[in-house]
């Protein structure tokens, strides 16, 4: 099986670090994977977007252009990446940035207003890693095991104090009905 | 061989250069490819070896022509307007016959360009690129692993020849992030080369490092010399992957990341029902030519998968000597074409129509 998942938002909402724990899932589970940024002179505010390939076989593309699951995490993301979405796949909107429906009917769609859990929280800078924790409960090629050893691994040495929140965003997510 | 980690192709790159022995880095940043001097900058101090950014690409690769004069292993690296700038120093480094890795991380020119990822550096890496008569090793990786093994196999290869060789990737290559085996580490105990300039402690004659040759028959001489190297090199170290090529009516050529989407294209030709495959150039020079000259013979036609206004295309028409038509498919300008592209591309050839 081949997973293709694109995140897509704003610069500085995490989009690369959500990508890079879900590659590091793919890694702790022996999986074939890549990982692979939009990279520009865009910082903060710009569009960001990150492919990530999970497979049973060796991956040919990098690049997702139709995703299995679409991670959505503003406005023109959903309104660029809405129609490229796999039939049957699956769509994840943080409802909280973004006002309107998908308006796919061939489509699961899964509506979390990460953004504004992540404020209620005090966890504002984490709402990608609260729709990674929906991921991990709604989406069966990411498995709950092993998650506090993906977090270590993405969260770097000198950012260990960072651990614990990141585990919380997930629980948030994970818990979020 | 140890583990498989997670890592960046640049970083990867870097990490196996130092395995494979090399200790001096010389370059100036540019996006793609900052990440290998950045990793570079982290690791040199620690192991011992040089770290050095230079004032510019022209410095670096002057510098690069010194520490190569001495039989160290030694790289820069850069992307596409750099690598440009490069070519005076890559040409007198050909010219005196001294070995150094040169890495590409390829964005969209021409000029200043663009930061997105190309291949439109084909002729330039492929067919010299400075001024006069000489070739370079080029490999070309399309996956994080073989950003790895390419990079020792260059530094191989460029010793083995005496020639500089030059790892072209792309910016997607280099960004990308895939699971690697990186090599084990090379002994990097020094071998005295019979060639390199290291100081004669007035016991054996001088080493002389040089590219001026003003006398015409002597000058001729060394291009003579070189280029029977070369033909050697072409006969004996062309490397390709072939991808179910074993039935294949059509025939897709592609290197890197335009390879990784054609792959998904051969794949979902094949679920059509057509017979399709791929060769894939992991050397770029010297280039495949017998692979590709052995199936012409077997299929009806070639497509030509490249991020640039068509440049490989050229040698897979000389390699075949125009005996089969080559349908060509590309983009341009840090734009990269989809699966649907491609498989476009196939179908067109095969006959069907263009949808």
């Amino acid at each position: 099986m081949t997973t293709g998942i694109l995140i897509a938002g704003f610069g500085g909402q995490g989009i690369l670090f959500a990508g890079k724990f879900l590659a590091n899932m793919g890694m702790l589970e022996g999986r074939h994977l890549s990982w692979l940024p939009s990279y520009g002179p865009e910082m903060r505010g710009g569009t960001a977007n990150c492919s990530v390939v999970l497979s049973d076989d060796p991956i040919g593309s990098p690049i997702v252009n139709h995703p299995d699951v679409l991670v959505a995490m503003n406005l023109p993301s959903l309104d660029k990446y809405e129609d490229e979405v796999v039939s049957g796949g699956t769509i994840f909107v943080d409802s909280s940035l973004i006002g309107r429906k998908v308006k796919r009917a061939d489509v699961r769609v899964i509506y979390i207003p990460a953004t504004q859990l992540a404020h209620e929280n005090g966890i504002a800078t984490l709402a990608n890693m609260i729709i990674v924790g929906k991921m991990m409960k709604e989406c069966d090629f990411l498995p709950y095991d092993g998650i506090e050893q993906a977090v270590r691994t993405v969260v770097s040495a000198k950012h260990a104090d960072l651990f614990d929140v990141n585990m919380k965003a997930i629980g948030i997510g994970y818990q979020y009905q | 061989m140890g583990n498989k980690v997670l890592m960046k192709g640049n970083e990867a790159i870097a990490e196996a250069a130092i395995r494979s022995g090399c200790r001096h880095y010389l370059g100036y940043p540019i996006t793609p490819q900052t990440e290998l001097a950045a990793y570079m900058a982290k690791r040199m101090p620690k192991i011992g070896g040089v770290f050095l950014q230079a004032e510019s690409e022209i410095a670096a690769i002057n510098m690069v022509y010194g520490v190569a004069a001495t039989g160290r292993r030694v790289m820069t690296s850069s992307s596409s307007p750099g690598i440009s700038l490069k070519q005076e120093g890559i040409s007198y480094i050909a010219g005196s016959d001294l070995p150094c890795l040169i890495v590409n991380v390829q964005r969209g020119g021409p000029g200043l360009g663009g930061i997105q990822p190309s291949q439109s550096d084909y002729f330039q890496a492929t067919k010299g690129g400075g001024h006069g008569d000489y070739h370079l090793i080029v490999v070309a990786p399309s996956s994080v692993q073989e950003m790895a093994q390419l990079t020792g196999l260059a530094f191989d290869l460029a010793e083995k020849y005496r020639m500089p060789a030059m790892l072209l990737a792309d910016g997607t290559v280099g960004q990308m992030m895939e699971p690697v085996e990186l090599p084990d580490e090379k002994d990097v105990e020094f071998t005295e080369k019979d060639w390199a300039v290291t100081g004669t402690k007035m016991q054996r004659p001088h080493h002389i490092v040089n590219s001026l040759y003003l006398v015409p028959d002597e000058l001729e001489r060394k291009n003579f010399e070189r280029f029977e190297r070369y033909r050697r090199i072409q006969e004996t170290e062309a490397r390709y992957e072939s991808f179910l090529m074993d039935d294949a009516e059509i025939c897709v050529v592609a290197f890197g990341i335009a390879a990784r989407v054609s792959k998904n294209a051969v794949l979902a030709a094949r679920a059509e029902g057509l017979k399709v495959g791929m060769i894939r150039p992991i050397t770029l020079w010297p280039f495949p030519s017998q692979a590709l000259k052995e199936a012409a013979d077997r299929v009806k036609g070639f497509v030509s998968v490249e991020l640039s206004m068509g440049q490989m295309i050229e040698d897979i028409k000389l390699a075949i000597s125009c005996r089969k038509p080559v349908e060509l498919v590309n983009r341009a300008g840090g734009m990269i074409m989809s699966p649907d592209e491609v498989l476009a591309g196939i179908r067109k050839m095969n006959g069907g129509d263009n949808q």
